[in-house]
């Protein structure tokens, strides 16, 4: 009997001991009629071949462990970053159950948002009384100063029209004549959720600029973007700016959202761009995003506004953020501080210190459009070669984007850009033209597992380790924390490799 | 059953007073029909249907009807019940999430059905695999996608056994013929295709999803080739475990210790020909009632194969099941079942005695789906810990009744809870622990009251069995004994600190 109160076993270490292995064998032979052990073994190498990959990059319409999420889910953790704003995604009920949790298991923390609970009726008649009904429960219960409503795909189908539904709403007295709820059309079957991200946060900005006189000032937005690491980087990001002396509003700012602390009570809402701070955004010189690609239509709209736009992607590392911070200080007009020459220089110290193992690694990237442009910039600066640049919600303009981003160092030279590719087709790649190092998030450790590739966890959602996103990777601080969690893992190969006494030791260093 | 205390009705129907008088009237009235407090049980107690024993309680709430709209119910749709219930866990098959993206990506992985086998080779359970609908399927329709999606499975998975395809919101909407598509291509690729009709929007919860599942395992598994096996005397097939940080096996070793061969499981770790072969098995032990009574029943009228209710968390109630599944095969099974119940008694008695006395009394709050919100009360009560509120996502009228077997009066019950009404009750009962799902987990904590993820064993697992339950009961003194909760107020704030007992 392998259980005993003394040493509790649980599944980690429960089904490797002899009961449960026979007892799985017994059920594999005698009852699973599975496929023979030669016949496994034979596909699973045939899975590593270039024919298979092949095959495998042919697919046209099958999507196998695909590194995107749908629209709504940006909307929702966009709505986040408001103060006190509650999202209500108007359509089937289960998406908003699915959204939470995803938040939720990434952030570990609480995440809220209500649903107008549709079905079946709702399908032929239309769910206008789930929107009036809805809104006003959701305004009577959980206290919100916004209501941010998205939809899901079954709203978007039978072809729900929400501004009208939310003025119908209003007339009914669900909230107060005067009470704001933006929205934004969030269909599942268009984009990701970058983009979705990108239209709530136009629909939040139309809800209060729309209509109203510009009178431009000195201030500058800043649209950080979906982002799973919210909490370090915009606390990073706002602390930079402080030091420059910069007047700004971060438009969208989920940071202390998705950080509340342990102290006897549950806020359902904490920080987030103030109402007021969003609705003078309207006046401000510029606005500058931190993610192209979350924010295309965000930006044109600002444009149209009369504000001077900029983007970027993700500034990871010296370059990216040299280039920020140069254009921050430009449009705001100040200098750039002494402090930030100082951080700057303890970054490239960091990666001088550390060159010779970081010179040469390849690397597979994966994950949303801005990230992978950020990785694989930063990759190059330390001397790496991004081999693999996969991106499973980019755009062929993402992938021209790459392409020159590339063909500017030598280190992108024998780089591919995999447009709309997912992770099962990374498999594929990593097996015939294997890497050192696979960047990306929780999903990756699959391929990680199934090549031998160690996984990087550096962007949403991180399921499977704890408290990575408290932690900036933005900016020259955050560079640190980046270069030092690529470093761990290059190191842990190192000595994992070499760790049998005795027998693979030899270079098992003290000091490296 | 030590369930001998009575919690505080007049207390919990005060707290339901409260938390409506938040609502709009309208809704005050509805969310009204779904609170209670469990009754004492009537003259009839001894009678009831359902599951053996003595009925403490009378659950008596309204059930499986429509959420209201807008106050955060933690329910999810009838795709999360057939997909990520019911067929996700069958590991032999591609299960299709047909539609967006979404869908199969927040499902991906997130249940924990453990099985063996090698992911992307000959088991698929851990992939998520979708048609990725884009606006042109949603004008054109997705039927002629669909078939290619099975032609190209068929090229990256040739060891596959079959193929479900899992519907999302608009295919129902769109008027695409899926069942069509199956059975030609079926035809085509000699498998079992499976569509199933389980869109979100259908029922009401969950559990629409579950019975829909159901009935295409009937449609479209059952009857349709001949399996080849061989019958014997004491052939179960376990229906409604689905391996939830390997639970079907912690059970598994019990029932074949007691002589019974386990011919399948449904669907934790499953393949299809486990399922196939279920019409010839002896007996159908049902430990999800909620999810997997319906096939079960089916079974029972077509084929003669009779059901049985079961429970296998916790030592009173893992007794009490393998002696009645036991008495089912006659005197040879039973008087190994009772061997091995003595067999298991050295490890219960250790386990009580380690972790009793540090849960002796703490009081716990339940809010969970299918059986859960009943079936782990006794394994709490085995360990001294008692219930004082409870609840289901997706429960019908029979589950509520199976509920008074469990709890004593006065206990809270909320059906549907909406996430304001839990925060309410949590806060005004300040139990010692709550059991729920990741979306109340973070609130509570925040509360300062422990807790566990009872949907996915917070990660841990298995609960059932006798190896199980001492993962439990580790697990429950783990949350409710952490020096954590003692570090919530600052020094220069602090109110009295709560007793801890150090980890042994």
């Amino acid at each position: 009997m392998p259980q005993s109160a003394e040493r509790v076993l649980d599944h980690a270490t429960l089904f490797r001991e002899p009961e449960y292995r026979e007892m799985l064998a017994r059920k594999r032979d005698t009852m699973e009629c599975p496929a023979s052990t030669e016949a496994v073994a034979a596909q699973s190498d045939h899975t590593k071949t270039w024919a298979y990959r092949e095959k495998n990059l042919a697919r046209e319409a099958v999507s196998i462990n695909p590194a995107k999420a749908c629209q709504p889910l940006g909307a929702v953790f966009a709505a986040a970053g408001f103060e006190k704003t509650m999202s209500f995604v108007h359509g089937s009920q289960g998406c908003v159950a699915y959204y939470r949790s995803h938040l939720s298991r990434h952030f570990k923390e609480p995440a809220s948002a209500v649903s107008s609970s549709m079905t079946e009726d709702a399908a032929v008649f239309g769910g206008l009384n789930n929107m009036i009904d809805g809104l006003a429960n959701t305004y009577a219960l959980y206290g919100p100063k916004m209501i941010a409503v998205s939809t899901t795909c079954m709203a978007e189908v039978i072809g729900d029209d929400l501004q009208s539904f939310i003025e119908n709403a209003r007339a009914k007295g669900s909230i107060p004549q005067e009470f704001d709820v933006p929205y934004a059309h969030t269909p599942a079957f268009v984009g990701s959720h970058v983009d979705g991200y990108d239209v709530m946060i136009k629909g939040v900005l139309e809800h209060f600029w729309d209509g109203q006189e510009r009178s431009p000032n000195d201030k500058i937005n800043i649209v950080p973007g979906f982002d799973g690491f919210c909490v370090g980087n915009n606390r990073e990001l706002k602390r930079i700016l402080d030091l420059m002396g910069v007047s700004y509003t971060l438009i969208q700012d989920a940071s202390d959202q998705f950080d509340t602390p342990s102290d006897g009570s549950f806020r359902m809402y904490a920080g987030g761009t103030t109402l007021a701070d969003t609705a003078a955004a309207l006046n401000a010189k510029a606005t500058v995003s931190l993610q192209h690609w979350c924010t295309r239509k965000t930006l044109d709209y600002a444009a149209e506004k009369g504000q001077e736009t900029a983007s970027f992607h993700y500034p990871l590392g010296v370059g990216a953020t040299d280039e920020l911070v140069m254009k921050i200080a430009a449009l705001a007009g100040v200098d750039i501080p002494a402090a930030l020459d100082l951080e700057r220089g303890r970054l490239v110290d960091a990666i001088a210190d550390s060159q010779a193992y970081l010179h040469g690694k390849t690397y597979a990237i994966y994950g949303d459009p801005d990230f992978v442009h950020a990785m694989a910039r930063f990759v190059m600066e330390t001397g790496g070669e991004p081999t693999h640049c996969l991106a499973t919600n980019g755009t062929k303009a993402w992938e021209e984007e790459m392409q020159a981003l590339l063909s500017s160092s030598p280190f992108g030279k024998g780089a591919k850009v995999w447009a709309g590719k997912d992770l099962w087709h990374l498999r594929s790649l990593l097996f015939t033209e294997p890497v050192d190092l696979l960047v990306g998030n929780s999903y990756g450790k699959y391929v990680s597992r199934d090549t031998g590739t160690p996984l990087i966890r550096l962007t949403f959602p991180i399921f499977d380790r704890h408290h990575h996103h408290r932690f900036p990777l933005i900016g020259y601080q955050g560079g640190l924390n980046l270069l030092r969690t690529v470093l761990d893992v290059i190191f842990d190969k190192l000595d994992r490799d070499g760790d049998v006494a005795g027998e693979t030791d030899i270079s098992f260093d003290l000091t490296r | 059953m030590s369930l001998d205390h009575e919690n505080d009705a007049a207390f919990n129907e005060a707290l339901i007073a409260e938390v409506l008088s938040a609502y709009p009237d309208k809704f005050a009235k509805r969310r009204r029909k779904h609170l209670a407090v469990a009754k004492p049980a009537g003259a009839d107690a001894d009678a009831a249907p359902g599951e053996e024993g003595h009925l403490l309680s009378e659950c008596d709430v309204k059930s499986n009807v429509k959420s209201i709209p807008g106050v955060m119910t933690i329910r999810g749709c009838s795709y999360a019940g057939s997909k990520g219930v019911v067929w996700g866990p069958v590991k032999d098959m591609v299960h299709i999430s047909h539609g967006p993206v979404g869908c199969g990506h927040y499902s991906w992985s997130q249940r924990r059905n453990y099985y063996s086998g090698t992911t992307g080779i000959d088991s698929f359970v851990t992939m998520q695999v979708t048609s990725d609908f884009q606006e042109r399927d949603i004008v054109f329709g997705g039927d002629k996608k669909l078939a290619k999606v099975i032609d190209e499975l068929e090229e990256m998975f040739p060891l596959s056994r079959g193929i479900s395809i899992q519907s999302e919101c608009p295919i129902g909407l769109i008027g695409d013929d899926i069942e069509a598509v199956a059975k030609k291509k079926g035809k085509e690729i000699g498998k079992t295709i499976v569509p199933v009709r389980c869109e979100g929007f259908r029922g009401v919860s969950q559990s629409l999803g579950h019975h829909i599942a159901n009935d295409t395992i009937r449609d479209w598994v059952l009857d349709k080739k001949d399996t080849g096996f061989e019958p014997g005397p004491y052939d179960v097939s376990v229906i409604g475990d689905y391996n939830i940080g390997g639970d079907a096996w912690a059970s598994r070793r019990l029932l074949e210790d007691m002589g019974l061969r386990v011919i399948g499981n449904w669907s934790g770790d499953a393949t299809l020909a486990e399922m196939e072969r279920a019409p010839l098995g002896k007996l159908n032990l049902i430990h999800c009632y909620r999810s997997m009574n319906y096939i079960c029943r089916h079974m029972e009228e077509k084929h003669g194969v009779p059901w049985m209710e079961y429970n296998l968390f916790g030592p009173s109630q893992i007794a009490a099941s393998l002696r009645k599944i036991a008495k089912h095969f006659g005197p040879e099974i039973e008087a190994k079942a009772e061997a091995v119940i003595a067999s298991y008694q050295p490890l219960v008695d250790a386990v009580v005695a380690k972790y009793r006395p540090r849960l002796e009394g703490k009081s716990v709050m339940l809010y969970v789906g299918g059986l859960r919100s009943r079936h782990v009360v006794t394994a709490y009560d085995d360990l001294g810990m008692r219930i004082v509120g409870t609840g289901y996502e997706f429960a019908h009228n029979d589950d509520y009744q199976r509920t008074g077997h469990y709890v004593v009066p006065g206990t809270l019950i909320y059906d549907d809870v909406t996430g304001y009404e839990l925060e309410k009750f949590i806060e005004g009962i300040r139990p010692d622990l709550v059991g729920s799902g990741i979306k109340e987990k973070y609130p509570v904590q925040k509360m300062g009251i422990p807790f566990r993820q009872m949907h996915s064993w917070d990660y841990s697992g298995p609960y059932h069995g006798y190896d199980g339950f001492a993962i439990f009961a580790r697990d429950m003194d783990k949350a409710i004994n952490n020096p954590v909760w003692g570090l919530f107020d600052p020094p220069w704030k602090k109110k009295d600190a709560p007793v801890l007992q150090a980890a042994e």
